[in-house]
């Protein structure tokens, strides 16, 4: 989230499009209602099935999944022949007035530099034109047909309300209805957030979606304000922290990028990473990445990483340029049989992965799997489940119990990136332990060995810093969180030349921001972002219970701790003018007051951008400086398109000749079967959760009292289709897609209204995702039967919420 | 952590105001039901209280749990009432966060360990596993290592494991599992954040 969930309740008009809150997020509607009870705020639900958020909502609008680039797309069309933006926001603090280069064209669905043979785009005409001092040239009257503006008044002028109603299924009268309300806070004194959740990240263009609504709230003066910004609802209790963390391919803790093959220095690695400014305006933040990263080097390998061996860069693994290794990659190789063993940690992928019957045969094909979690699940027992015979299947299997949640000490992120201290309440059962636990255990094991018996490239398993261990041997979990937070490695003092301060630490003391982070080796920083979570003398942040809010916001800015630098808002500073007044002064989120900024933790000390001298622009953490209507940093074009789903009801994208995202992967395989336009599978098919069960349902499966509220699989079907096919509420029923089916009782409901599409009658259903042979015996198995690998170009989030299906009688 | 006196009375106000109401009938097993509460009001006035955060979604709901000091045991959970978020209210899952504890009989208590070819569990103890598993490991990297990719760029990595979590762990855990895989060289490295 840009903002946190209790700034919720700052908004003038909520937009709900890709989330169910009331169900997901129960306690974070409380404040989507409280902004209606408090400031009369229209409540606006854009979902292709009516829900319990709907009958909350002042309206619910049902579109087709998978068309939210067009509706979107329709609203910046709107708020630009309407001149609904606010003028003097997108004018200052976004790139509308940069001149984009000569050689970008956009024709027929794709943009310049396309490769069909590689589904990949050179980036290499995506480019802002620069004056002789390497500044972006800008027009400042924003009327340069090549600037960003009216590039972008140009490309969107296509989503027209027909065009968009046809695409999307939703009537002229409800788009102009939301457009006009929600562009309605493009002023100075109101403000519109957005919420979204997995149903925006889980399509082909997920990460698109979330874009043109960045745009959206750019072009409105949205963002960096109390009540604004666009808001992830994420529906893991530590997601933003093990996102912090980045448990993930393609990035090291703080978002680093992990390296690739062709940067095999430490030097080019810096060189590629630390982008470069020319303009004294912009802060740059990112040209701070060296201290960074070195001290990221300095916590994983210690005393280990020294100047003269690059810190120990070269035993990191290397990606290859340009490839991905996501989870979808990951069961294509084990389905190939090239990854032998697997570690799957409090997770379930053979119920929560698309295309569950590859996924469960590619389990089949592993040496080992290692299991960490607090019950049984479909992924550990995958050589008993359903059509499998154990006696063909040559795994080994460890499951390793593990402590639950209250069973041990630790920090949690909230998606308003507050990083929340739990206390241990009391042992775990039997012989469980925490996975930090098991983790050390392992690893240590594994260290031994290779000190004894020496191996392939031991190096970064040898010098792995691995003390993470109190004088019983047992996890210490603040030895970590003050790896994590970062130290002085030896006596430094830190000079401020503006304040004339001078400040004095021992080596060994906390380091209590990361401003304070080096480059040369003198600190260490297990993440970066982090870094301020403790106070130099050792106060833990994360602990913190004040309830103080002295901007009547919300921000309580004494409970717990929110990264960055405890700021609660980010881009904050774009909550006021060049001057640094308030745009808003009844929420004032932040002011200069002259000599400083008073409210929210700033984003950087520097004045407004009025002065030309010393005076920064708002968004620090781009390269120039100011929100991105232009991105060129995506896969799929800098300016956001409607591509259809990989498996939708249309043969022809009714925008362009580009049917499908151009950028995204295509995996091929016996198993990867996709039926498009297929009058074999003519319903649109989407899944989601409920109230009372978690994702896979892996943990509240086994929960009595859930589990007899929602006790097994369902498919809602509208009564309009259930009517034609003979299908009567509770009865049992198939559901089929190309790839594999599931059967399940049939709940027919007005809920799902069916939708005009290019003049055609289209019904979409729905299924929840949380069920799985194991437990219980008759609840229906995997939802992901259905589902195709594909994903997101730029992330690979699997395309769960539009693919097509059949329905019969069972 | 133990939460204020002041915070606790207010909790335990609110729930004696809806015993009372929920008392007035002539029924006995709402007086039954209102006696066990009592002794759970009182059990829970003279136990330790700990505060934690709820596992579920990521709105970070602050929770109580009531620690007998006696036996060390957890006997209840409910919503924090003092934090700011959730002000004591929580969903359904929420509310039913004490069914995660031990009392629930399907909590994994045992190391468990399938052969290969097998049809069952074995139970085993945590040394045997760890050295096993270290030692799968170890061979599994050593045989998969890949030092030159396809263009003889030095990659060092292992493309033979993979490891996937996780988002309901805590975030000193998810650092310790990410520096992990990167020293054993592992780049299939995935978990819920993109599912």
């Amino acid at each position: 989230m840009t903002n946190h969930y209790i700034d919720l309740k700052n908004s003038d008009v909520i937009l709900i499009m890709g989330s169910n809150a009331a169900e997901h997020h129960p306690i974070a509607f409380k404040w989507i209602l409280r902004a209606k009870e408090q400031n009369g705020a229209r409540l606006i639900h854009v979902d292709p099935r009516y829900t319990r958020t709907s009958a909350r909502c002042d309206y619910h609008v049902p579109l087709r999944s998978g068309t939210d680039i067009a509706f979107l797309g329709g609203m910046i069309n709107y708020i630009l022949e309407n001149n609904k933006y606010f003028k003097d926001y997108v004018l200052n603090y976004t790139n509308a007035s940069f001149i984009v280069g000569k050689n970008f064209y956009f024709k027929d669905g794709l943009f310049s530099g396309y490769d069909p043979a590689k589904r990949k785009y050179s980036k290499d005409t995506w480019a802002l034109e620069k004056d002789g001092r390497g500044i972006p040239r800008r027009d400042m009257t924003l009327s340069d047909p090549r600037c960003v503006f009216q590039m972008l008044k140009k490309h969107f002028s296509r989503y027209t309300l027909d065009k968009v109603s046809s695409i999307t299924g939703v009537s002229k009268e409800d788009l102009t209805k939301v457009y006009a309300e929600y562009s309605a806070t493009g002023v100075k004194d109101k403000a519109g957030t957005e919420c979204y959740a997995l149903g925006w990240t889980h399509h082909t263009t997920g990460s698109q979606i979330i874009r043109t609504m960045a745009i959206i709230q750019l072009l409105l003066g949205n963002m960096g304000i109390a009540g604004g910004g666009v808001n992830a609802l994420r529906g893991e209790p530590n997601v933003q922290g093990s996102t912090d963390h980045c448990i993930l391919y393609g990035n090291l803790p703080g978002y680093l990028k992990m390296p690739v093959a062709s940067l095999d220095t430490l030097e080019k690695y810096l060189k590629k990473c630390t982008p470069v400014s020319n303009d004294p305006q912009s802060a740059n933040y990112y040209q701070n990445y060296p201290k960074f990263f070195v001290s990221f080097l300095k916590s994983m390998f210690g005393d280990k990483a020294t100047k003269e061996n690059g810190f120990g860069y070269s035993w990191l693994p290397k990606m290859d340029d340009g490839a991905a290794y996501s989870l979808m990659h990951l069961f294509e190789k084990m389905y190939e049989g090239r990854v032998k063993g697997l570690f799957a940690v409090g997770t379930d992928p053979a119920v929560s992965s698309p295309n569950t019957a590859k996924v469960r045969k590619a389990l089949e094909k592993l040496d080992w799997l290692v299991g960490e979690n607090i019950f049984d699940n479909e992924t550990y027992c995958f050589w008993k489940g359903p059509g499998v015979d154990p006696k063909q299947v040559k795994t080994e299997v460890f499951l390793l119990p593990a402590s639950a949640s209250m069973e041990k000490e630790g920090s949690q992120s909230n998606s308003g990136r507050w990083v929340q201290w739990k206390y241990k309440a009391a042992d775990a059962p039997g012989d469980a332990i925490p996975v930090g636990e098991i983790t050390i255990k392992i690893m240590q094991a594994v260290k031994e060995l290779y000190a004894k018996e020496g191996g392939v490239q031991p190096a970064p398993i040898l010098n792995l810093k691995w003390d993470y261990t109190d004088a019983k041997g047992r996890f210490d979990v603040l030895k970590v969180s003050k790896q994590i937070n970062g130290h002085f490695l030896k006596d430094t003092v830190i000079e401020d030349k503006d304040k004339k301060t001078r400040t004095e630490f021992k080596k060994g003391q906390l380091v209590p921001t990361f401003g304070m982070l080096h480059a040369d080796g003198s600190t260490s920083g297990g993440n970066w972002i982090m870094a301020g979570s403790f106070s130099a003398t050792g106060e833990n942040k994360m602990t913190r219970r004040g309830k103080d809010d002295p901007t009547g916001l919300g921000l309580y800015p004494n409970w717990s701790y929110a990264w960055p630098v405890n700021r609660r808002i980010i881009y904050n500073r774009a909550s006021c003018d060049i001057h640094g007044k308030p745009y808003n002064p009844k929420r004032k989120l932040l002011e200069w007051t002259g000599d400083k900024w008073v409210g929210d933790v700033p984003d950087g000390p520097w004045p407004p951008m009025a002065d030309r001298a010393k005076g920064k622009y708002p968004f620090i953490m781009k390269q120039d400086g100011l929100g991105a209507l232009f991105g060129p940093g995506m896969t799929e074009g800098p300016f956001p398109e409607h591509y259809e789903p990989l498996e939708g009801p249309l043969a022809k994208n009714p925008l362009s000749s580009q049917l499908i995202n151009p950028a995204v992967e295509i995996f091929k395989n016996d198993m990867n079967k996709v039926a498009s336009a297929d009058e074999k599978f003519p319903y649109v098919c989407t899944t989601y959760s409920c109230t009372e069960h978690w994702c896979s349902g892996a943990l509240t499966r086994w929960q009595l009292w859930l589990l007899e509220m929602q006790p097994e699989l369902y498919v809602e079907i509208g009564d309009k289709l259930a009517q034609e096919k003979g299908i009567r509420n509770g009865e049992k029923v198939k559901v089929q897609s190309a790839r594999g089916e599931v059967e399940c009782v049939a709940m027919v409901t007005k809920r799902f209204r069916p939708f005009t599409i290019e003049g055609k009658t289209v019904h979409q259903v729905g299924l929840p995702f949380n069920y799985g042979w194991l437990f219980p015996k008759d609840g229906g198995d995997s939802t992901n039967f259905l589902t195709p690998t594909v994903g997101d170009a730029n992330t690979f989030c699997p395309e769960y919420k539009a693919f097509m299906v059949n329905v019969k009688k069972a | 952590m133990e939460i204020t006196r002041r915070g606790f009375l207010t909790m335990s106000g609110a729930i004696g105001s809806g015993i009372a109401l929920s008392s007035l009938g002539i029924n006995l097993k709402p007086t039954r039901a209102y006696a066990d509460e009592l002794n759970k009001a009182n059990k829970i006035k003279s136990a330790k209280q700990v505060s934690t955060v709820c596992c579920y979604c990521s709105v970070g709901c602050g929770l109580i749990c009531s620690v007998d000091k006696m036996t060390g045991k957890i006997f209840n959970i409910e919503g924090d009432a003092d934090h700011p978020i959730n002000e004591g209210s929580l969903c359904a899952k929420g509310a039913g966060f004490f069914d995660l504890t031990e009392a629930n009989k399907y909590r994994l208590k045992k190391v468990q360990y399938r052969a290969p070819m097998s049809d069952k569990w074995e139970e085993k103890d945590w040394d045997w596993a760890v050295n096993r598993i270290a030692r799968l490991v170890k061979d599994t990297r050593d045989k998969g290592f890949v030092m030159q990719n396809s263009k003889g760029e030095l990659v060092n990595r292992c493309e033979s494991i993979g490891h996937l979590g996780s988002s309901n762990v805590d975030n000193e855990e998810c650092w310790l599992m990410s520096v992990k895989a990167r020293a054993l060289g592992l780049v299939y490295i995935d978990h819920q954040a993109r599912v």
